[in-house]
């Protein structure tokens, strides 16, 4: 079976934000760039399906040139091969949706997986959308997945709980922590990546629905009081929390 | 110009959640602003009541109901919410962020060809045109977006718009049965968490870090949550070390709360952390490093011992 991983290059967690002087987006100067955190689960689901099930995994990017680096991570995890979908130009989530949708017909996949959100515009829906415009069948947040023939078991975290989905291939599944646990790449696979091919293609056009009209700072949480350094605070605390703050 | 709003409201076994005043109190404000008129559905088995929603704006209400449907699926819903958005004529659509919310809506987007903003913290009018702000980069920015497509979908971060206190009124509600829901993608179980609150619902949360020393410890913590009727939150440091389950991570890469109420123990506030509970409208932090960055984001510190001023703590409270 073709299996597809839509992986997106983001900003490390740990970075500090500095909006540029366009005022719509950040400042990149001295930003460390990783693969989304929660597209290792997807490349790690699609690996471990492959092992289970046979077929090829082809890891798809929209973006710059430094995507490589995150489609390279895949290929050493051990993916098949890689799509670069080149744009420079900044997309909202239909319209990059668009052009992934386009690219995963192309490929002729029937399974595709992605990251349950990508943590730097935080969106979470490219690939519910994605599926949408396939008319696949799609289960988001997936913390377990399981396929028998074109049968797909999956479960997905709830409020208080979990749903267990019951659908079929064609689908788009979008991992979220816990769903397993993705594997380090070993130095063999690190070589062979090198050696694993990266095609370019121009990402197809589709106009932007949304539009950012300015990047701003939070509001800045004044650091609040400290009421003491043991028990003996604790009922200034109780009516603070109580009088002022009429949380409790 | 909008014609109409359409408030999409959210059941559990049936129940209306929390959520739903919340959204029904911003389509209602919005309809007011726009002078358009607004409209609520849900999708679900025997629903009731819903003329409650009345006291939130919201003056008609349709039930779209078959007993399959008292459980989510995706592929049934995103059908009969669009199908319903079309035939009403609605052209801007409200949701809550919700498990469901974030799944449908992106979906149902695609159907009206909708452009989407999901988890707005605000809705602001500048030139006659809705503005929604939302957190990016784990709530280190925010941002302002515009809609340009001529249908709109608004997907509100829970707890973040105050409903206020509901009013008398009612709502009419409408039954319309539907049979043969696409049911492709269906629900098959609904696991649940032993009767325990959701972080992600609940609006007082009480949080553990790896300051609690062992997994033991939480009873203090639990204690803790059930005289303040909160969920209990975990940093990862806790979950990743297997003392909690990953439901009750609160962070970048777990869930992302606004209760009116955080208290973080013996949690340093990491910036993964602090992405996942800062918009809560108080936080309480207790941790014996003054200089841990969970105090400033704190309303309220204590910089001692855990082990000393939470039994404290629970003690004046139970008075
Ligand atoms: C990609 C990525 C994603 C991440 N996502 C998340 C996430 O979603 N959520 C999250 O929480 N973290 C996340 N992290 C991890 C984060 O960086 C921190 O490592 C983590 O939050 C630390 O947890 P902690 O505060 O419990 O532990 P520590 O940082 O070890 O802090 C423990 C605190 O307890 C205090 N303490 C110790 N003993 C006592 C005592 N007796 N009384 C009072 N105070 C005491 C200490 O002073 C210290 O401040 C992520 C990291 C990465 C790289
Ligand atoms: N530029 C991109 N190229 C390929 N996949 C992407 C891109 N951006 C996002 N994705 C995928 O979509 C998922 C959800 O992203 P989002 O909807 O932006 O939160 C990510 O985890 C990736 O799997």
């Amino acid at each position: 079976m073709k299996i597809a991983v839509c992986v997106s290059h983001v900003p490390d967690t740990a970075t500090k934000i500095k909006i540029a002087e366009n005022g719509k987006t950040i400042d990149s100067n001295d930003v460390t760039y990783v693969i989304n955190p929660y597209d290792e689960f997807a490349v790690e689901e699609a690996l471990k399906t492959k092992e289970k099930v046979g077929g090829e995994v082809v890891v798809i990017s929209l973006g710059g040139e430094a995507n490589k680096e995150s489609i390279r991570k895949a290929l050493a995890m051990g993916a098949d091969s890689g799509v670069l979908l080149k744009d420079e130009d900044e997309r909202d989530s239909s319209s990059l949706a668009f052009a992934l949708a386009d690219e995963i017909k192309a490929q002729g996949a029937e399974l595709v997986f992605f990251g349950k959100q990508a943590v730097d515009f935080d969106n979470s829906v490219t690939g519910q959308i994605t599926a949408e415009l396939l008319g696949f069948n799609c289960v988001s947040v997936a913390v377990a997945f399981n396929i028998e023939g074109d049968k797909v078991i999956a479960e997905r975290e709830i409020e208080g709980g979990k749903e267990v989905i019951e659908t079929k291939i064609p689908a788009v599944i979008t991992a979220q922590k816990g769903l397993n646990e993705p594997r380090y790449a070993s130095l063999k696979g690190i070589m062979a990546a090198k050696r694993k091919i990266i095609e370019e293609k121009n990402a197809i056009s589709s106009p932007n629905k949304t539009e950012v009209v300015q990047m701003k700072k939070p509001h800045g949480k004044q650091a609040g009081k400290i009421l003491g350094s043991d028990a003996s605070a604790v009922p200034e605390l109780v009516r603070l929390l109580k009088e002022e703050a009429k949380v409790i | 110009m909008a014609n109409k709003i359409l408030v999409v409201l959210e059941q559990r076994d049936n129940q209306l959640k929390k959520i739903t005043h919340e959204v029904a109190k911003v389509g209602s404000d919005l309809a007011n602003k726009l002078t358009c008129e607004v409209e609520a559905v849900v999708v679900g088995g025997d629903v009731n009541p819903l003329n409650k929603v009345g006291g939130f704006g919201v003056k008609k209400v349709t039930l779209i109901k078959n007993e399959e449907l008292s459980n989510y699926s995706p592929s049934a819903y995103t059908k009969i919410i669009s199908d319903f958005a079309d035939e009403i004529g609605a052209d801007i659509l409200i949701f809550g962020n919700t498990a469901i919310g974030k799944d449908l809506a992106p979906r149902v987007s695609v159907k009206l060809d909708a452009g989407i903003a999901m988890d707005c913290v605000e809705l602001n009018f500048s030139d006659g045109e809705i503005i929604a702000t939302r957190p990016v980069y784990a709530g280190k920015a925010l941002v302002d977006i515009k809609i340009n497509s001529d249908k709109k979908v608004f997907v509100l971060r829970p707890n973040v718009f105050n409903p206020g206190e509901s009013t008398e009124s009612e709502a009419e509600v409408v039954l319309k049965a539907i049979d043969a829901p696409d049911l492709s993608t269906k629900v098959v179980e609904v696991k649940k968490s032993e009767g325990k609150l959701d972080v992600a619902e609940a609006s007082i949360i009480v949080s553990g870090g790896r300051g609690m020393k062992e997994a033991e410890n939480f009873k203090l913590v639990e204690e803790l949550a059930e005289v303040l009727g909160a969920a209990v939150g975990a940093s990862r440091a806790v979950v990743d070390a297997g003392w909690r389950p990953h439901a009750e991570q609160v962070g970048q890469t777990g869930k992302v709360v606004s209760p009116n109420l955080y208290v973080a123990l013996g949690i340093s506030g990491a910036i993964q952390h602090l992405a996942g509970m800062r918009s809560s409208k108080y936080i309480v932090a207790i941790n014996k490093d003054v200089d841990a960055p969970i105090f400033q984001v704190a309303d309220y510190g204590i910089t001692g011992d855990v082990f000393e001023v939470v039994p404290a703590l629970i003690e004046e409270l139970k008075k």
